[in-house]
């Protein structure tokens, strides 16, 4: 992937993993079609998420597609607090400091990350994995969260080996019906 | 690629705008996180192209939960897991 299209790629999808599984279909001689599907399938959880920080988010409809886009993994659960709601100061202000460094990080990468080598060599996978572990010690508050947390991390086990990249977080989701509250 | 991503990202502020969810949904809402960052962890950890590897990530993940149950912040674990997986690798090549 050449220099300009990397970091195109980061200012128009502001979604590290999405672009991560991207980059591993291309790297695998995968098609652009299936590289911008499986982007999207991974994305389609930002339709859940969007969804619950919703009521945060102000202004008039243009206000809040804007404020929508600074919503990443990140920062959606750096907001969250343990009742469950969010702090729109903690989502809007860490989303922007992470933007800006996502895309001058990835202009920064893209001009000099032949000298660095394989990112594995760092550990960098190593890193992403602790990261959204931390993250979900964060998030494990109840019961309940722990059993969404188990099925959603078993659905995605069992799927790997059969289902293109993406695929198995998306399914996971359905971990969350645990929180099925019937009145 | 982009546009896909900003339209699945605008679709619940710019639709439901300022009202919340009823309450049997926030529940499923609720749950979404941990049942989505755990099925990160996994692929991230042990996720390869279509298969299952389990390889020197698992000690950078050993080393991540050590750090957790230390309370260490947020940078100490990231950088405690990346320092265990490379050193890991290298020991290992």
């Amino acid at each position: 992937m050449g220099a300009l299209a990397s970091v195109v790629m980061s200012a128009t999808t502001f979604a590290g993993s999405a672009q991560f599984a991207a980059a591993s279909v291309l790297s695998a001689a995968g098609s652009v079609g299936a590289a911008a599907t499986a982007a999207i399938l991974l994305n389609a959880r930002y339709v859940p998420i969007g969804i619950s920080v919703a009521s945060v988010l102000r202004g008039g409809p243009l206000r809040r597609l804007v404020a929508a886009q600074l919503v990443v993994d990140e920062s959606w659960a750096f907001a969250r607090r343990r009742d469950g709601s969010f702090d729109r100061g903690v989502l809007l202000g860490a989303g922007l400091v992470l933007y800006t460094c996502w895309v001058a990080g990835t202009a920064a990468g893209a001009i000099g990350g032949e000298a660095l080598g394989n990112p594995d060599t760092l550990g960098l996978d190593g890193a992403f994995a602790a990261l959204f572990l931390a993250l979900l010690v964060l998030q494990i508050n109840s019961r309940r969260a722990l059993v969404a947390a188990l099925l959603g991390g078993t659905i995605a086990f069992v799927l790997v080996p059969f289902t293109a990249p993406g695929v198995p977080i998306i399914a996971a989701t359905a971990g969350c019906l645990v929180g099925w509250r019937p009145r | 690629m982009g546009a896909g991503t900003i339209a699945c990202k605008a679709v619940g502020p710019v639709i439901l705008g300022g009202r919340s969810l009823p309450p049997q949904l926030a529940g499923v809402v609720d749950m979404l996180a941990p049942a989505v960052l755990a099925a990160l962890v996994v692929t991230q950890a042990v996720g390869a192209d279509r298969k299952l590897a389990f390889d020197e990530r698992l000690l950078g993940i050993a080393a991540a939960i050590v750090a957790i149950r230390l309370r260490a912040p947020l940078l100490v674990i990231v950088v405690a897991a990346a320092g265990v997986t490379a050193l890991a690798r290298l020991i290992g090549n």
